[in-house]
């Protein structure tokens, strides 16, 4: 019997902690591939370069351990950003510009959030639908033209605290945010209950709709940030900006070990998995590898990385399953 | 002598850290039914996916129509003519019948078409001699649980399956429709197919069964024509010790009514419900399948709307428009399905037992680990969970564990009145009488239980009054002492009213 103890406790850690694993072969063959790629200056690069998807994919996380998702991320950061930057040409207040990027952010997953739980609408397509809503007013507001000088705003993108730029600064702040709702609030139990069963959350008294828009709330703060971020990294109000955002922020959380079935999932694997995408882009730039293969490499990791972890799933299970399991059950099982 | 179609010998296996199988030696005789038994757990289910083909067994041989075989997948097994038909169906909800009764194997003419004419009339024919009305174009999706099963009997007779294999198949059907079942089955029995049959429940083993295996921890007990067994016997073996009387009821002295529903309605299912319960009592509602109980205490819960109707909690009148509501005037519910409405089956003990009283643990939001720890293992320990920790997932418990993690989470709550839908249902005997005993244990504390079964015996058995309802109407009331299998089905059935 303490044989089978041991044998479950070592897997659980090795399912828990296995990314973190992957991360720490990937730096080693990485500095192995280039001497430059441990260099502060590089590692800080990196860091900058992911801190606007990865600050999405942590809002991803919370949605997806909660069993919804948002697809609108990309458009709704582009609105947020160019609004917050209007506001900034307007008034001239960062403090300002910063308020009305995150309450763009936060209107429109309210808006993602009522579609859901009052109408019913599959996350995917109330946010497939925000989606194309949210850039075409990003257009119409711009009349798609990009705002230029843009001033003082670049702070936001270009500043630093002590030494860390302020976009990894941020990214950090929101890890740290991530972690501690997901971890020790009762409102992360309950993404992670409703999840996991949302007909389970519910008769335990928990108030599924409330959790859900909080979820998008969140997620919304967080996009509004990231926009903001993005427009002053480059330097222009873009409303085309951040297409495409939301597939490399699934790609983050995905890579990161959470679960597309609801109700598993942590802020460090979503940043782990981010930092693993990050740094597959760096040394395939830093090595010269082509452009058109680059997208060809990491799509195939995604699915190795998704394919090795759902196998790892059910051999796992399929070893460590005693007599009694049912189908279901095995299917709903891990480690 | 009738010859053995399906023997296994001195089979084992065994997973990582349990033995699953040890020296298990099995047969059915052609036109017999062998009835297989045990508590969850004893390896009755890993039995049978080593005859399907699921699993591989470490040792000893398989033998069909006395020539040894290996049987190395479930397509191998229905080579050989065996079939297997599930405890819990998995069906496409779209499929027609015709197209599920041919799934895998349909005819095709040229270029991969399917032959729908062939499937149409093979099918018409088949229900024809089976005696069967259904139409072939019903989708699976308007079918009825024990339709669905009858589907899949259908479906071994089309492949002309001689052993059939039935995993508890009456666990979610009606009388009604066990009777029909049975009756496929004695058919079944007479054109010489070998019947397994494998259940928990004493009537109908004795009922069907020509043969008794007595499967427990692994090994195979007892073996031997039904009428040298009894259910006493029967189940002593199954747990390995004698369960006597079998229910640990101990009389606790009634108090006042904590709870009174009067003229409770719902938009279907049940109306004008009138009952009440008292401090320290345990009051049952007993009645045939779809009579409405289920849906009664799910809108009491507050999990379904009701349309009229009052509730009194200590005599002060109450609105349960939901579960919130329900948990605040302290009354908590146990549902009948536990995978659905119990438990989160991805996360781990700990989380699934605050799952209901997090504020006991969350300060100002806050988890408050250590507090949370200490509480989980406590009452784990009280209610004697089996797991090798707090930390490991509820999906990897047995069945009657994971009802514990559900009681616990609910005892932490520390409610007034626990509704319990089916307590017992798909657990083995040892966690059953545990569930009693804990029954008994909370109201000696004041506390006060609605048990809903389908089982008299554990209503008889338990209960101090008993409510029968009937086509979502109470029909009678009685007291412990005017308890007795007749009078409550005479209830159940509405039979009082229609005098006959």
């Amino acid at each position: 019997m303490s044989n089978l103890i041991t044998r479950e406790k070592w897997q659980t850690i090795k399912s828990r902690y296995s990314i973190y694993l992957v991360l720490i072969a990937m730096i080693i063959v990485c500095n192995s591939l280039n001497e430059n790629f441990l260099s502060p200056r590089n590692i800080s690069n990196i860091s900058a370069q992911i801190s606007v998807t990865t600050i999405l994919a942590f809002g991803e996380t919370i949605l997806i351990i909660c069993g919804l998702l948002d697809l609108s991320c990309g458009s709704v950061l582009a609105l947020a950003g160019v609004l917050s930057v209007y506001a900034f040409k307007e008034t001239g207040s960062l403090t300002v510009a910063f308020a009305v990027g995150l309450l763009v952010g936060v209107l429109c997953n309210f808006i993602n959030g009522l579609l859901v739980r009052r109408f019913n609408i599959p996350a995917f397509i109330a946010t497939l639908a925000m989606m194309t809503v949210a850039r075409g007013c990003a257009l119409l507001f711009t009349k798609g033209q990009n705002i230029y000088q843009i001033g003082d705003y670049v702070w936001f993108g270009q500043g630093k605290i002590g030494f860390i730029p302020l976009p990894v600064f941020f990214m950090i702040i929101v890890g740290i945010l991530t972690w501690y709702i997901l971890g020790h609030t009762s409102f992360g139990r309950s993404l992670y209950a409703v999840g996991g069963n949302e007909e389970a959350a519910r008769a335990s008294g928990i108030n599924v709709g409330r959790i859900k828009i909080g979820a998008y709330l969140i997620n919304g703060a967080f996009v509004g940030l990231a926009g903001i971020l993005l427009m002053a990294r480059t330097n222009v109000g873009a409303p085309n900006s951040g297409q495409g955002y939301e597939f490399e922020a699934l790609t983050a959380a995905i890579i990161g070990g959470t679960s597309f079935s609801g109700g598993l999932g942590t802020a460090g694997g979503t940043l782990a998995g981010a930092f693993i995408v990050g740094f597959l882009n760096n040394i395939m730039n830093l090595t010269g590898v082509d452009s058109y293969l680059q997208q060809v490499i990491k799509g195939a990791i995604i699915a190795l990385a998704v394919g090795y972890d759902m196998w790892a799933k059910v051999n796992r299970t399929r070893k460590s399953l005693s007599a009694v399991r049912s189908p279901d059950e095995r299917k709903e099982a891990k480690g | 002598m009738q010859k053995n179609l399906l023997e296994v010998r001195n089979i084992s296996k065994s997973f990582p850290g349990v033995k699953a199988l040890e020296d298990v030696c099995f047969s059915v005789k052609e036109g017999s039914v062998h009835v297989l038994c045990g508590e969850n757990g004893a390896g009755k289910s890993t039995l049978m996916k080593i005859i399907n083909g699921i699993y591989q067994p470490d040792g000893g041989e398989t033998l069909i129509r006395g020539e040894k075989v290996e049987i190395n997948s479930p397509i191998r097994a229905g080579e050989l003519g065996i079939s297997m038909i599930f405890q819990e169906l998995n069906y496409t909800p779209e499929m027609t019948i015709e197209e599920s009764l041919f799934a895998g194997r349909w005819p095709t003419r040229k270029f991969g078409r399917v032959d729908w004419k062939t499937i149409r009339e093979k099918t018409i024919k088949l229900l024809r001699q089976e005696n069967l009305p259904y139409d072939p174009e019903t989708k699976l999706k308007d079918l009825s649980i024990s339709n669905l099963q009858m589907l899949e009997i259908l479906k071994a007779i089309s492949r002309e399956a001689d052993i059939i294999i039935m995993d508890e198949p009456t666990s979610s059907i009606t009388n009604k429709e066990i009777e029909i079942l049975f009756e496929k089955i004695a058919d079944l029995r007479a054109r010489g197919k070998a019947i397994v049959y494998i259940s928990h429940k004493m009537d109908e083993i004795f009922r069907i069964a020509d043969e008794i295996s007595i499967l427990r921890d692994g090994k195979v007990i007892e073996t031997r024509p039904k009428d040298q067994f009894n259910i006493d016997s029967v189940i002593a073996l199954m747990v390995g010790r004698a369960l006597g009387q079998g229910y640990p009821k101990e009389e606790v002295p009634r108090g006042n009514v904590v709870l009174e529903v009067e003229h409770f309605s719902g938009p279907t299912g049940f109306a004008d419900i009138s009952f009440n319960v008292k401090k320290g009592e345990i009051v049952g509602f007993a009645g045939l399948v779809g009579a409405g109980r289920t849906e009664l205490v799910r809108a009491l819960f507050g999990l379904d709307e009701h349309s009229r109707g009052t509730v009194k909690v200590h005599g002060n009148p109450v609105n349960i428009r939901n579960v919130q509501d329900s948990i605040k005037n302290g009354i908590v519910m146990l549902s009948e399905d536990r995978r659905r409405y119990g438990i989160v089956p991805v996360r781990d003990v700990k989380e699934n037992v605050t799952l209901a009283s997090m504020g006991q643990f969350f300060q100002k939001g806050h988890l408050q680990s250590a507090k949370e720890r200490s509480r989980v293992e406590e009452i784990c320990k009280k209610i004697n969970v089996k797991m090798a920790s707090i930390d490991v997932q509820v999906s990897t418990l047995s069945g009657g564990n994971q009802q514990k993690i559900v009681l616990s989470k609910w005892m932490l709550q520390d409610p007034d009145i626990l509704i319990l839908d089916e307590p017992t249902r798909g657990i083995d005997v040892g966690a059953k009488v545990e569930i009693y005993k804990l029954m008994t244990n909370l109201v000696k504390e004041g506390k006060s239980i609605i048990m809903v079964s389908s089982e008299l015996p554990e209503l008889i058995g338990m209960c101090d009054r008993m409510y029968v309802m009937a086509e979502g109407r109470i029909t009678g009331e009685l007291e412990r002492a005017a308890f007795s299998q007749e009078t409550i089905m005479r209830y159940a059935m509405n039979m009082t009213r229609k005098a006959v």
